[in-house]
């Protein structure tokens, strides 16, 4: 499927690249003054990943960033000033300075979950979202990250074969920049392409030349709509590089000088800015009031965060418990009805007769883990019936 | 109305809050068509059907981790542990994700874990597991481990209406050993109170889940020497109602405390520390422990038996601490 584009949405791809990438380029300003708590990552030649993919979800859909998808954030409505003061651990930050770079999020408004730094944990997480959405009927879907390097990870397995045995609506994005901090993908992984882990859990997969904004976000796209519609999880894998250490501090001399070389002609930004260009979408003066747009911006976001107070020592010791501070409530988007008694309920088919379920209120004889075996029933009451039941009263309690 | 299990209490519990509630939904492995390993869960996928009662892959980190993402969505799961010993093949996706969040970023999970735990059933190594300490070590986390079906009931059925995660160890050797006749209203039991579950002023017994059952044998014993222990049922493990503890510790100036955990590191060493720095004062003699011995739970019965507190250990432990 191709889906074409608007010149807006076009736009829309270009601006957020950009916005993207002036917030990381603000911050490394500030980490070479000292103004950043702790490591900073960059996505750098990345960014049309987590713009392409975050701008193929809808306001109610949820999303989950890795510490690379800062565009994500910003791009489902993030303000650059929440990036900016979580990373100077200020007390004006999504956390109130209790935790840093992109660890935050905002379950009311933008849906959005705070990962933690062990890589994959967000992933079964995410399927916990997608499942309760269903369940609710908000007919979201839900979208995380993971780098080449978590993909390894035991949780990655458990969470998208979850996810899958539950055909959740869930859209996971494999970025696979080559590296996971020095080690490179072929040492950590025996496979050509990333996506072909999805056949492992007998779900559908894609993979998108990462570099190409547009093309991420109509795959991203259309496996968003698939998802939603119920064909289950999907996998992109997004091919890219990574083009700084893995933090600052790591000039990355492993990797060989030609592979930078060879991705910075791919460079995602100036390769759609290109095709604005040539495609007339977007002339000098377009290009310099975006430019003018996001310097307002991030310059007063980043004054903001400058001025801003870092937290008072008193909030350490707050906040480990919710204590009425806030009233989780489920949104339901279908008829109650529907999943409470009788209407969810379902007939026993699968009971076998004579083998004490659903008759042994007291729970006194039904066989147990190392418990010793009750007294036999007479074996003649089993022997009377067929195990199961017939198939027309099967059909009832049917197992999706 | 007749007495009920432990087991059934459980059940009831489950059953009730998804009655009242339809956010709450359980999920685990061979929760649904089995009714899960013990049997907890029996007749809850036919009552509340396939949404609402899922079965899972055998994979802990993904139940939790799921559970976890649909109570941010303002369910309230609670994701069942086939046996509790499984519970740490998903200790980071607790201790970190589940635990930290409301610290962090402000984002509750209103999610229960449970399961069975706990030795004495010839469970051996890996099914007998006691690790409530691996977690009452983790902030973020309500730690409950009742001994009685009615405060299994109640305990349980408020965990589910927390808006915190709440860790939920059920000792399978008490799962059909003990019945107890339950209200037939409504009721739930307070997170974080202990009880006192028999007055007496010369020492005190601290204790829960199966060994606050023998602690209650060895108190009876120590009644015929005349020796009138204060046994406590600390209930919830955390918070730890401190505050039981230090008023009961004013009177009988004696502490003991028993639990199947192994002792280094158990909660008994937690408490002795309390009371040094809380209640110094009114302390006659040292705080005695009897608890499981450092090693892991072993199969054959008479070694069990040995790594086992009993009601004589107890009661010998006891008859020392009164001495003082
Ligand atoms: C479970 C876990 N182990 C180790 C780490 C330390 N670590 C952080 S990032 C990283 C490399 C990740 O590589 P990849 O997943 O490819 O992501 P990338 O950095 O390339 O975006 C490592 C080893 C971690 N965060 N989590
Ligand atoms: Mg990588």
């Amino acid at each position: 499927m191709k889906i074409e584009l608007t010149r807006q949405q076009h736009l829309d791809l270009y601006y957020y690249m950009r916005l993207n990438r002036a917030v990381e380029d603000t911050m490394g300003k500030l980490f070479r003054q000292n103004k950043i708590v702790g490591g900073l990552y960059a996505s750098l030649g990345q960014e049309a990943i987590s713009v392409g993919t975050a701008y193929a979800l809808e306001k109610k859909d949820w999303l989950a960033p890795m510490i690379r998808n800062i565009g994500a954030l910003l791009t489902k409505g993030v303000p650059p000033r929440d990036i900016f003061t979580q990373h100077m651990a200020k007390y004006t930050s999504p956390t109130f300075g209790k935790d840093g770079t992109s660890h935050f999020g905002d379950l009311e408004n933008l849906h959005i979950v705070s990962p933690i730094s062990m890589l994959g944990d967000l992933i079964p997480v995410m399927a916990g979202v997608a499942l309760a959405g269903r369940y609710l009927g908000q007919k979201i879907v839900a979208m995380t990250w993971i780098g080449d390097g978590g993909s390894s990870t035991g949780v990655f397995h458990e969470g998208l074969n979850f996810a899958a045995s539950q055909k959740a609506p869930f859209v996971l994005i494999l970025e696979n920049n080559q590296w996971a901090y020095s080690t490179p993908v072929r040492k950590q992984v025996p496979l050509a392409d990333l996506a072909d882990r999805a056949k492992a859990y007998g779900i559908a997969s894609y993979i998108v030349d990462g570099n190409d904004v547009a093309a991420v976000y109509s795959t991203a796209k259309e496996a968003v709509e698939r998802a939603r519609a119920g064909e289950g999880p999907i996998l992109i894998e997004a091919k890219t590089m990574r083009m700084r250490g893995h933090a600052q501090h790591d000039p990355a001399e492993y990797v060989p000088p030609e592979m930078f070389e060879y991705w910075k002609k791919r460079d995602p930004i100036a390769r759609h800015e290109k095709f604005l260009l040539d495609e007339k979408l977007l002339d000098a003066k377009g290009k310099a009031e975006i430019e003018k747009k996001i310097e307002t911006l991030l310059e007063k976001d980043r004054e903001f965060a400058e001025n801003s107070p870092l937290p008072p020592p008193e909030l350490a010791a707050e906040g480990v418990y919710c204590e009425g501070c806030h009233a989780p409530k489920p949104k339901w988007e279908r008829p109650i009805a529907e999943v409470t008694p009788p209407r969810c309920s379902v007939e026993a088919v699968w009971q076998v007769e004579g083998f004490g379920r659903g008759k042994d209120v007291g729970l006194a004889t039904t066989p147990l883990h190392f418990e010793a075996a009750p007294a036999a029933k007479p074996a003649k009451a089993a022997a009377k019936r067929p195990a199961r039941k017939p198939a027309k009263a099967a059909a009832k309690g049917k197992r999706r | 109305m007749a007495p009920v299990t432990f087991l059934e209490a459980i059940k009831q519990a489950m059953f009730e809050e998804m009655e009242r509630d339809p956010a709450v939904v359980l999920l685990g492995e061979d929760v649904g068509v089995y009714g899960g390993a013990f049997k907890t869960s029996e007749g809850l996928l036919e009552r509340f059907g396939w949404e609402r009662v899922i079965d899972t892959p055998i994979s802990e980190s993904a139940i939790i981790g799921a559970a976890c993402g649909m109570s941010y969505l303002g369910l309230r799961p609670i994701a069942e542990m086939q046996f509790i010993d499984f519970i740490v093949c998903a200790f980071n996706q607790i201790t970190n994700f589940v635990a930290k969040g409301h610290y962090l970023w402000g984002a509750p999970a209103p999610m229960v874990i449970r399961g069975p735990s706990g030795g004495g059933v010839r469970g051996g190594p890996f099914h007998s597991a006691n690790p409530e300490m691996y977690f009452v070590h983790t902030p973020g986390l309500k730690i409950i481990y009742p001994s009685t079906p009615y405060d299994a009931k109640g305990l349980l059925k408020a965990a589910v209406r927390d808006n915190n995660p709440v860790l939920f160890f059920e000792h399978k050797f008490l799962y059909r050993r003990i019945k107890e006749e339950l209200p037939a209203e409504e009721y739930t039991v307070p997170i974080g109170k202990a009880v006192v579950r028999r007055p007496g002023k010369h020492l005190t017994i601290l204790s829960y889940a199966a060994m606050m059952h023998t602690s209650l044998e060895a108190a009876e014993n120590l009644a015929k020497e005349g020796i009138e222990a204060e046994v406590i049922d600390l209930r919830t493990l955390l918070p730890l109602d401190e505050e039981t503890i230090l008023q009961s510790v004013k009177k009988t100036n004696r502490v003991l405390v028993v639990h199947e955990d192994t002792k280094t590191g158990g909660i008994a060493g937690e408490i002795a520390a309390i009371l040094c720095e809380k209640a110094f004062g009114d302390l006659d003699g040292p705080v005695l422990r009897v608890t499981g011995l450092d090693t892991p739970v072993p199969y054959a019965p008479t070694l069990e038996d040995a790594f086992l507190p009993s009601a004589q250990k107890v009661f010998a432990a006891a008859r020392e601490l009164a001495r003082y």
